[in-house]
């Protein structure tokens, strides 16, 4: 099953405006460098994001924002951005903050066939809204649906033609559960393989949940807060 | 009064061998540097990583490797690493022993803010509000009042919450207290510092039961 295409340009073509994407990675962990590229230069318009950040104003999603080429931000912490802040107060992006533990176990909830969970988080706030309620077990929790997307973009450090990917470090983050919520899911890889060069046993996200990949290049891999100790 | 680091290492007193830990942003991250040396902790990092290590030594910094606050770290031996759907059923499913997170006020019936200032910071709640909706164990970490002098620990949140009755202890840089029906029950004061003191920067309910002892912090 060769699920293999050329390049970034390739991966992203039929992404047209108005797309709803999820985005995999954390801060600027894990983010897939090659198809963010791709979009800017795609000129698309209108998408609606649903990744845990917004990148910062010069990488990552920033880079999107920018050119105004995203119209709403699905995300749990955006901070570090001034581009999108002012974006936001301006009212030309519309932003819905949501808990990371929901925003995670929804993109999981979408790939397993889950329509709605109940989570205790958020309850009591403003994050409930007019969501149903229930009580388990004395514990009031708040009905949360399962989020889907046109396109889940995901990096991951190694994959093989099958689509099996594996990830490395936190950079795993969000990106297997997005890998599941796509209806097409786009994987880029620092290292594309034949089938069977990666142990079975060790496969992050199957085949299965991949419909596009290839290997990406020049991977900045920037650091979004360099902290070290001394010797 | 304690500064951060001695507000960190007086939290760090609470821990218990054998725990798994999440720490927030800003003072509880500081407590990786006060684990007494007889017990073994764990920590987790909701990006996805248990057993997390120091920050690495300069230029060994791997960009794939990072915790919630987006730090460099290092992986300890033994650590391991998930996606984030993973380490929030962690969290969620309460297999973490405690949390300790910092906050902008806390009520007196335990309710949090600590996420948005409406009209001048929207940030995000990142994990918070899943931490303290699911922790059985949470250790607030904050100064007793803020920049302006007002208090912290006040009857009611004036901010958009995080949680609902949800913290049981605040250590701060003026005193211990646990959140119990009718209010904040003071149970140690900082060095140097006196009931009065404590009374005067605290607009909540205050519970104060006979002699009040001195923190030790080494």
């Amino acid at each position: 099953m060769n699920k293999v295409v050329k390049d970034a340009k390739e991966a992203i073509q039929n992404i047209k405006d108005n797309a709803i994407l999820m985005v995999g990675g954390f801060g600027l962990c894990g983010i897939p460098e090659n198809c963010i590229t791709a979009l800017v230069h795609s000129n698309v318009k209108g998408l609606i994001c649903i990744s845990n950040n917004a990148g910062v104003d010069d990488f990552g999603l920033g880079l999107l924002f920018q050119k105004k080429q995203i119209k709403k931000m699905i995300a749990s912490y955006v901070g570090e951005n001034e581009v999108f802040e002012r974006l936001m107060l301006d009212g030309e992006i519309e932003v819905d903050l949501i808990p990371q533990g929901s925003l995670a176990e929804r993109c999981r909830a979408g790939g397993a066939g889950i329509p709605a969970f109940y989570t205790p988080a958020g309850f009591g706030t403003e994050i409930q809204g007019d969501k149903p309620t229930k009580v388990f077990n004395g514990k009031p929790h708040i009905l949360e649906s399962a989020l889907t997307a046109d396109f889940a973009i995901v990096k991951a450090w190694k994959g093989d033609r099958n689509g099996n990917l594996i990830y490395k470090g936190t950079a795993r983050n969000f990106n297997p559960v997005m890998a599941m919520a796509g209806k097409i899911t786009i994987a880029e890889v620092e290292e594309l393989v034949e089938p069977g060069e990666l142990d079975p046993n060790f496969i992050h996200t199957p085949g299965v949940f991949v419909q596009r990949i290839f290997q990406g290049k020049a991977y900045e891999k920037r650091i979004e807060q360099r902290t070290v100790r001394n010797k | 009064m304690l500064d951060r680091k001695n507000i960190a290492k007086r939290i760090a007193q609470e821990l218990k061998d054998g725990w798994y830990v999440n720490l927030g942003i800003g003072i509880p991250t500081l407590i990786v540097n006060y684990i007494p040396e007889d017990i073994s902790i764990e920590f987790q990092s909701e990006n996805g990583i248990l057993g997390m290590g120091p920050f690495p030594y300069e230029d060994e910094e791997d960009a794939d490797l990072i915790n919630a606050g987006k730090q460099t770290i290092t992986a300890l031996s033994g650590a391991s690493i998930f996606d984030s759907a993973t380490s929030f059923a962690m969290i969620r499913g309460q297999h973490i022993d405690l949390t300790v997170l910092g906050a902008m006020e806390v009520s007196e019936t335990g309710d949090i803010a600590n996420w948005k200032i409406p009209g001048k910071m929207v940030k995000g709640m990142g994990g918070a509000m899943d931490l303290v909706a699911s922790a059985n164990n949470i250790i607030v970490a904050t100064s007793h009042t803020n920049r302006n002098g007002k208090s912290k620990l006040l009857k009611k949140c004036t901010l958009p919450l995080t949680g609902l009755r949800c913290i049981k202890k605040i250590v701060t840089d003026l005193a211990v207290l646990d959140v119990v029906l009718g209010g904040f029950k003071l149970i140690e004061r900082a060095p140097g510092v006196s009931v009065d003191e404590i009374k005067s920067a605290t607009e909540g309910t205050l519970i104060i039961e006979g002699e009040i002892p001195e923190m030790k912090i080494n």
